[in-house]
């Protein structure tokens, strides 16, 4: 680390020692916590601009001046990426937003994606000392955010330490935060790191699932511009273990493969009338708009229904609902099993597509979709269920209340029950272990059967979350620079 | 990236386009597909690959125009380039010697037969080719066909080439007349319905190449789902063939139909 990296992240710099001083913890507990601008929502089911704002200059100063700058930071460790959190706050607090932005992209490839799509409240913001003192925690996820975007708007370039180029080549299959967050940790490393993506576009699922509206293309392009800058290159249209198979990397002079291709083949329930037109999987009807640009001007046709059902109570059923507002909905509904305190979907999502008017049908389960001759979607008989026991994951686990079945009328029906795992890679590496649900096999070091490969992300955990897919981009990228600087 | 080499016409409808792609020209296998855009903003289209010559680095697509996408991609001439060109997709046909097989192409379903054709005859099978449609025009590829093949069944419904009949009419007369050990049929998922149910009359294994609607192509959207045997399936990746036997055609016409009112 130099001089100047230590001095603007330390926290017995001198600076900051004088920050701490200004002011009491009981005057910095006073102060409540900031609310996030946003856009209203009569308005913003009408487009597909950002909901939340971004705080200004004043509001993050303040905000950031709330942080005790604890000598012993519990967020630190509620983050699976560790970003030096009290580091880029209290830079806030002092206008240094360029040292901030340094500050975590020591850490993390991809800060303001992850200052608007983590799940703060269970990670970061839910060890905060505030919480103790039953107050509301430090408002983290919106400060990451600001220092990353005043930083791109500002257009501050980023001094970050990059390691003499060692001439060894990594590849990564696949775009998405897993991939890119390794992809970047490698580049600091030395490593020239080629990464292939299957589909037209890069990004993986910040560009074809989360929607603009939560991430816009622009953010995540920025992102996408700093690994550039870092020496990433990106190959779209390339399938690894299909247009170019594993020996054929080897071949290129490919030291190393990093596996993050993410979901796949989405889950579908298996009942009646599951096949009919209209009925669909969040990732295909997420697809067809987000990156297709389907109703917005793509070639790409999308059915765009009057009463829409989304099935499920996770973020990519609240990214599907809310989605389906905008598309023109009139009634746009989830259908969840279990009642809304077991959803597992973010807070505030939950809340924005409450204020958009999605209705939420909880503990209800389809059983059958109807349909007309033609073979569309008319209608679904829903179950009615009750809370049981709660079942091995600690929730409690729903049960059909019997004979309470009801029909209610749609026109489209978005399954949005979980996927597993992208058979493609899998299936076309010899001698790579394969778990039974279809995960590669790694070990704790996220190193496969095959020395050389590593892998992470949703091809590994079956289905997770951003920043815990950048978390395991982060680790394998240690691995594997451990694992080549021992064996070349 | 992805240039058009040369392009010709099968008839109007019909382009046969040579795509500048090295590194799918050298993985390809018969049964194979690709997904291509031909536009910023546009549709990804399937089309399976009719050919391909690793050496030159370019491989064969037939398109037929039935759509806006595919309109366009037909009006692209050589020196034009693809937006986007992914592949090979799918899983490649088993291919095994088992005595004679025949292969039973409609319109533009011959071409992707055509590598099948080829690798079936290279695997040591009497190889019958039967191939239908509408009219003579309409008939594709059939000196490459016959180069393959011991013997080329011509069906057209007006009968202005071969006979005239249905498709079924000549598969069902080689089966009458000899031992047959395998079909394989592409084209119409209506044609391939039928051969389907003659087959599983004379208890002839059959495979079947399905060219459903598809977004990403990649084992990701789930548009092409198919009800095999009873179960789900994914035509991009657990497909493109399946035993024709146990595919519910049915229910895939119906889906094929979802964005016709468009």
């Amino acid at each position: 680390m130099t001089m100047n990296e230590k001095d603007i992240a330390s926290r017995d710099a001198a600076w900051r020692v004088e920050l701490r001083n200004e002011m009491s913890a009981k005057e910095r507990s006073l102060i409540p916590r900031v609310k996030m601008p946003m856009l209203d929502a009569a308005y913003r089911v009408s487009c597909n601009d950002e909901v939340n704002q971004g705080l200004s200059e004043e509001q993050a100063v303040t905000e950031a001046t709330r942080c005790l700058d604890c000598p012993d930071p519990q967020c630190v460790t509620g983050c699976p990426v560790g970003i030096n959190i009290p580091g880029f706050i209290k830079n806030i607090q002092r206008k240094a937003f360029g040292d901030a932005a340094t500050v975590f992209m020591s850490t993390s490839s991809l800060p303001a994606v992850c200052g608007r799509v983590c799940p703060q409240e269970k990670q970061c913001e839910s060890r905060c000392i505030y919480n103790k003192m039953r107050k509301p925690a430090v408002a983290i996820g919106y400060l990451e955010r600001f220092a990353a975007d005043t930083r791109r708007m500002a257009g501050i370039k980023l001094e970050v330490e990059k390691a003499e180029p060692k001439g060894v080549k990594v590849a990564v299959a696949g775009s998405g935060p897993a991939g890119l967050s390794f992809a970047g940790d490698m580049a600091k490393r030395g490593y020239e790191v080629t990464v292939f993506e299957a589909l037209h576009e890069i990004g993986g699922v910040l560009k074809y699932g989360i929607p603009e509206f939560r991430l816009p293309n622009e953010v995540v392009d920025a992102e996408l511009d700093s690994l550039r800058e870092l020496g990433v290159e990106f190959c779209k249209d390339t399938v690894i273990g299909k247009t170019l198979s594993y020996d054929d990397l080897l071949n290129q002079g490919f030291r190393g493969l990093f596996v993050a291709s993410g979901a796949g083949l989405p889950k579908f329930m298996g009942i009646p009338g599951e096949n009919l037109i209209g009925v669909m999987s969040s990732n295909e009807y997420l697809t067809r708009i987000n990156l297709m640009g389907a109703g917005r001007g793509g070639m790409t046709p999308v059915a765009q229904g009057r009463r829409v059902a989304v099935v499920g109570g996770g973020n990519t059923a609240m990214d599907s609902v809310r989605t389906a507002r905008r598309m023109g909905a009139e009634r746009a509904m989830i259908i969840y099993r279990r009642s809304e305190a077991e959803m597992p979907a973010r807070a505030e999502e939950i809340e924005h597509a409450k204020q958009e008017g999605v209705e939420f049908l909880t503990l209800c389960n389809p059983i059958e979709y109807k349909g007309d001759e033609q073979g569309h979607v008319t209608s679904i008989l829903l179950q009615r269920m009750e809370l049981g026991e709660p079942g091995p994951d600690g929730r409690r686990s729903p049960v059909p209340v019997e004979g309470a079945v009801e029909q209610i009328d749609v026109d489209e029906v978005i399954v949005s029950v979980g996927v597993s795992p992208n058979p493609l890679i899998p299936n076309s590496i010899e001698g790579l272990d394969v778990t039974r649900r279809g995960t590669i096999e790694v070990n704790d070091n996220l190193q496969s059967s095959l020395p050389m490969v590593f892998a992470g992300g949703d091809i590994v955990r079956g289905g997770a979350t951003v920043i815990l897919a950048m978390g395991d981009g982060r680790r394998a990228a240690e691995s594997m620079d451990k694992y080549l600087s021992a064996t070349l | 990236m992805n240039e058009i080499l040369a392009k010709s016409h099968f008839s109007e409808k019909v382009v046969k386009l040579v795509v500048k792609s090295p590194a799918i020209a050298k993985a390809r296998k018969p049964g194979h597909f690709v997904i291509v855009r031909c536009v910023d903003n546009g549709e990804r289209i399937p089309l399976t690959i009719a050919d391909s010559d690793p050496v030159e680095g370019v491989i064969t697509l037939v398109v037929q125009d039935v759509g806006a996408s595919t309109h366009m991609i037909c009006g692209l001439e050589p020196g034009d380039c693809l937006t986007d060109v992914v592949g090979p997709l799918g899983r490649a046909t088993k291919i095994d010697k088992v005595g004679t097989v025949v292969c039973c192409g409609g319109g533009v379903g011959v071409a992707p037969l055509l590598p099948i054709i080829k690798a079936m005859k290279e695997a040591g099978n009497r190889v019958v080719s039967v191939l239908a449609a509408r009219n003579k025009d309409l008939i594709i590829l059939q000196d490459e066909v016959a180069r393959w093949s011991d013997e080329v069944v011509i069906m057209t419904d007006d009968g202005s080439a071969g006979k005239k009949g249905l498709v079924t009419n000549g598969v069902e007369d080689v089966i009458l007349r000899e031992q047959v050990d395998e079909v394989v049929t592409i084209g119409p998922a209506i044609m391939m319905k039928f051969v389907a149910l003659l087959t599983k009359k004379y208890n002839v294994p059959t495979i079947c190449s399905l060219n459903t609607i598809m977004v990403d192509g990649t084992g990701m959207c789930g548009a092409c789902r198919v009800t095999v045997d009873g179960r789900m399936r994914f035509v991009c990746v657990d497909g493109p063939e399946f035993d024709a036997h146990k595919v519910d055609f049915d229910e895939m016409l119906m889906r094929m139909r979802a964005y016709n009112q468009k």
